[in-house]
């Protein structure tokens, strides 16, 4: 704890801790001893060269790989070992850097299957119309089309998942990741393939995810971006921290300065 | 139990268990190299090995007739008689590929429909065979064909070559010359097809197109001429497969093919689909246990043994005993 | 292919058009044909009505397969799960009924029932709980292997009266209420033939419209309940996992749950559909459950649409349907069947009627297409 303090108030719940996480493929070391923590409410930024290990620390947090060493703790609780369905229902949601949407169901329906996460209608109350599938049913429909709102995309909610623009189904997928009510979202590279603009756009969406209450951890590759809306910055190179600090405290880090020194933006993405 | 039973005749029941799975394995290549590169179960299979069959027995049928033959004109007939099966299969194999999965492949349909035209192919080719003496006869050729498409819906059995030697004892089994022919030839061409598929040009295309399609149609590999040559090659092991099965039983159906073909596609998961030494290698345990089992339950439940053989390996491991696929072989 | 659309539009519109119907004329055009699928088998309309064999006997058969291929759709059209052994859960339930109601026991048929379904629910969860975790295609052969266990096991073991079989099946506890006279066609207008009647309703050994009418009432139940589950939380979830199961888990479905689930549900129908064939049938034997018919209801589910229920019914009249009208040509009945299923995979792989919003995917594909080539023909005419 201590050795934070510069840094941040410690007085905020820590909501992830990443502590000391390896992780192997066969001889490839794609995350070697990575710690950081994310605090309740912040927007955290997580970036690096392509191919650092950022995709590979969301998936050990959201449970695809198990960590070869280290431990991962939500809230409080170690959650390495645990199954993917349970973690997400614990309250980590995610967003993919390749979109995968389920293409055939609605864009309502893709909304609406984050809703269930915390739902737990089954056969019986669904074949005999039970109070409680009435109850889901309805708080999760409110909740989608509230959700496809606030994304701008509630005239598409009918439209099939594979017929949206790429855009809205970037939206979508932060739309479906939101509806599993989690406590921390994972964003992947959410702004991937947006044209300035359109980048600009998405991270004022993001500011508002996190004051809706969200704790946010976001990859991204665009500096500035990540300067203007990220409350701290982990810095990752070849599976290895490298920084971590404020936006200004990274902006002037001679590491970072030298992993990113010539590296082209468009290239790095 | 019929321990006993087991024990008496533990090396007869081993040898041709070996003989029977050397059968499976060279069927199962078919499914194997066809999954590795398709990820398609081809239903199919079992006709292209079927259709073999039929080809040996005419070919056969034809040059021997009922006359008693020597032995160098036996050896002669017999060797005729694999170059048919194995050019019949290898045929049939082209015909499924071009009108059974092209059309299929070009669109991109879903794996499940795929299967759904192989069991159609399947099913067609299956019942031209079992109707053979009435596709003859809308040709008007049933007169002189006659003794070739008579009686399509039951057994025909070849007429037996060369006498079948005692070689050398196993034990308290004498050894034949099938047995060892059998096993020894369809074990040349399993190295054989490996070594092709590991060190030819054209082995690379398939083995690089079963890895990734899409880069290796960047890299130069037709993709189409690497599935034909898979099915091609698929369809003369099945041809070879056809041949040795009429040594060792002698007689076929048109509906042959069903039985051996879940047994051919259940070696291969056993072994690890995709896998070309995966085949061998369940296919020979598939044989020997399938052997074993009857001779402790009873010749009635061989095939339950087989088919549980399966499940308990698949969940125990659940890619199959070798577990590689034809991508990731190694050259 | 330029047919194709317009035949699509006319579907399309017709189900906009119902879909915009108020409700009571909705209600109403459903009664209508549910009456009307009532009295199929007394109109006996000519050519319709097979000949020479009983048109209420082809129906039952067709009812039954639509049963099956409801259930089936649930494990292959929803959940995406490849059954090829599907006749497995129709012979557990066959059987069980057979074994209750004659073999090992007296019980009536009501009674056995519950039990036949929950023989072949259970069988389903004991094969699906350790095969749902091995990858979806070995689950093809893994099922297909366990279709042909039942099968052997049934055909080799006196207790389950291997190859002869089971007579005497108990039928249904009927009541006789009234007779209802069928149609005569002969001289070419209807007319009531009051020598020609039915029961209503006494489920006899000559005429089968009672069974009809039961497995007409059973597909109606396990339609509105597939309905009632499809639109909520399980059905999303099979939904989910079909499209990509690793995202639906990271999304918070316990896949392996629902998996399973959908396998039992599947089983659940199988086992009610084997266990009222063999109280129709009176007799079962293991011929009566070859892997063959696993493949026939697959290829019901396929023709007709999987995933939508309507579609699968269709499927299922015309794979039951079709062979019992044209018995004159009953050789070829395989050969056509395996052609027709080559065809269909390769000029409509979607099914006869898929669901609605594959068409509307596929719509929208073609219509992105036809604007990139429409971009590519002005480009190269521009060169
Ligand atoms: N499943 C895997 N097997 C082997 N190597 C992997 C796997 N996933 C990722 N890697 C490797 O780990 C490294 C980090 O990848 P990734 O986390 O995707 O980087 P990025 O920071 O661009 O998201 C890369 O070298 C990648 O090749
Ligand atoms: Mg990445």
């Amino acid at each position: 704890m201590s050795e934070d303090q510069s840094t941040t108030t410690s007085s905020r719940r820590r909501v992830l801790e990443i502590d000391a996480l390896t992780l192997q493929f066969g001889g490839l070391t794609a995350l070697d001893d990575v710690t950081f923590h994310i605090e309740e409410g912040e927007i955290l930024g997580l970036i690096g060269p392509n191919g650092a290990g950022k995709t590979t620390c969301f998936n050990a947090i959201t449970g695809i790989y198990r960590p070869t060493r280290g431990d991962i703790r939500f809230e409080g609780t170690s959650i390495a070992g645990h199954k993917r369905f349970q973690i997400t229902q614990l309250g980590v949601a995610r967003t993919f850097q390749n979109i995968r949407l389920f293409r055939s169901m609605t864009a309502l329906e893709n909304v609406l299957v984050g809703a269930d996460a915390k739902h737990s209608t089954g056969m019986a109350s669904a074949l005999f119309r039970l109070p409680k599938h009435r109850r889901e049913e309805r708080e999760g429909h409110d909740r989608a089309m509230e959700l496809l709102a606030f994304m701008g995309l509630q005239k598409r909610a009918d439209e099939l998942a594979a017929n949206l623009s790429y855009g809205d189904q970037r939206r979508l997928e932060i739309a479906r990741a939101m509806a599993t009510e989690p406590k921390l979202i994972c964003l992947d590279e959410p702004a991937a393939g947006f044209n300035p603009a359109e980048k600009a756009q998405l991270m004022e969406l993001i500011r508002r995810v996190r004051d809706q209450g969200y704790t946010v951890l976001l990859i991204e590759h665009d500096m500035k971006l990540v300067m203007g809306v990220t409350d701290r910055i982990v810095v990752l190179e070849f599976g290895r921290k490298i920084a971590e600090g404020t936006p200004a405290e990274i902006r002037d880090n001679p590491a970072v300065i030298a992993a990113y020194l010539g590296v082209d933006e468009e290239d790095a993405s | 139990m019929n321990f006993d039973f087991l024990f008496n005749n533990f090396a007869e029941l081993t040898v041709t268990g070996l003989a029977f799975g050397a059968i499976y394995a060279l069927i199962a290549l078919g499914y194997t190299m066809v999954y590795g590169v398709l990820q398609l179960i081809n239903f199919a299979h079992s006709e292209v090995f079927m259709y073999g069959t039929f080809a040996a027995l005419w070919t056969t049928m034809l040059l021997v007739g009922d006359t008693d033959v020597s032995t160098l004109r036996g050896i002669g007939v017999l060797l005729c008689s694999l170059v048919a099966a194995m050019a019949m299969s290898a045929t049939i194999a082209l015909l499924l590929e071009r009108f059974a999965y092209r059309p299929l492949l070009k669109r991109n349909a879903p794996r499940l429909i795929a299967l759904i035209s192989a069991i159609g192919a399947s099913f067609v080719l299956a019942e031209l065979m079992g109707l053979r003496d009435r596709v003859a006869a809308w040709f008007g050729l049933d007169d002189n064909l006659s003794e070739y498409v008579s009686g399509a819906r039951i057994n025909r059995s070849m007429p037996s070559v060369l006498e079948n030697k005692q070689l050398f004892p196993i034990g308290d089994y004498q050894v034949t010359s099938v047995d060892v022919l059998v096993i020894v030839s369809a074990i040349a061409m399993m190295v054989a097809l490996d070594q092709f598929v590991r060190r030819s040009k054209m082995g690379r295309g398939i083995r690089a197109t079963a890895q990734d399609p899409e880069t290796a149609a960047l890299m130069g590999v037709n993709a189409t001429r690497a599935v034909q040559m898979t099915f091609l090659l698929g369809g003369l092991m099945a041809g070879a497969a056809a041949f040795l099965y009429m040594l060792k039983i002698e007689t076929t159906k048109f509906d042959v093919g069903f039985l051996l073909g879940v047994k051919a596609f259940t070696a291969a998961v056993l072994g690890g689909i995709g896998n070309l030494r995966g085949a061998l290698v369940g296919g020979l345990i598939l044989g020997v246990a399938e052997n074993w089992g009857s001779a402790l339950f009873g010749s009635e439940w061989r095939d339950v043994v087989a088919f549980v053989l399966l499940v308990v390996i698949l969940l125990f491991r659940p890619t199959g005993i070798l577990g590689e696929s034809l991508g990731k072989a190694r050259a | 292919m330029s047919k194709t659309p317009s035949v699509k539009g006319i579907t399309s519109s017709f189900g906009s058009r119902v879909a915009g119907l108020p409700k009571p004329a909705k209600i109403g055009m459903w009664i209508a044909l549910a009456v009307f699928a009532y009295a199929l088998p007394l109109l006996e309309p000519p050519f319709i009505s097979p000949p020479g064999t009983d048109f209420g006997g082809v129906l039952f058969t067709v009812t039954i397969y639509m049963l099956v291929a409801l259930g089936l759709n649930i494990v292959v059209g929803y959940a995406g799960l490849l059954d090829l052994g599907y006749v497995g859960f129709y012979a557990v339930g066959a059987y069980t009924a057979a074994i209750l109601t004659t073999f090992h026991a007296n019980w009536p048929l009501l009674l056995a029932l519950p039990f036949a379904v929950l023989a072949s629910t259970v069988s389903g969860i004991l094969l699906g709980a350790p095969t749902l975790r091995v990858r979806g295609d070995y689950l093809a052969i893994v099922t297909l292997g366990f279709g042909e266990i039942i099968r052997l096991v049934a055909l080799n073991t006196e207790w389950l009266g291997a190859s002869k079989g089971i007579n005497d099946i108990a039928r249904p506890p009927g009541v006789e209420l009234f007779e209802i006279p069928h149609l005569n066609w002969d001289s070419g207008t209807p007319l009531l033939d009051f020598n020609d009647t039915t029961t209503f309703i006494e489920f006899g050994v000559l005429d089968q419209i009672p069974y009809y009418w039961m497995g007409l009432t059973v597909v109606i139940i396990v339609l509105f309940a597939d309905k009632l589950i499809k639109d909520s939380r399980v059905g999303r979830a099979w939904e989910a996992t079909r499209e990509d199961e690793d995202v639906a888990e990271l999304m918070g479905v316990p896949t392996f749950r629902f998996k399973l689930l959908a396998f039992a549900t599947g089983a659940f129908i199988g086992g009610l559909a084997g266990a009222l064939y063999a109280s129709r049938q009176s007799f079962i034997n293991p011929l009566s459950f070859l892997l063959l018919f696993s493949i026939m209801f697959l290829a019901a589910v396929v023709i007709g649409g999987q995933g939508n229920r309507w579609g699968v019914l269709v499927g299922a009249f015309l794979v039951a349907y079709l062979p019992e009208r044209f018995r004159e040509f009953t050789d070829f009945r395989v050969l056509v069947f395996g052609a027709a299923l080559m065809l269909l995979a390769i000029f409509r792989p979607e099914g006869l009627l898929p669901p609605r919003r594959t068409v509307r995917a596929k719509q929208a594909a073609a219509e992105i297409e036809a604007l990139e080539e429409g971009a590519d023909g002005e480009e190269t005419s521009r060169v």
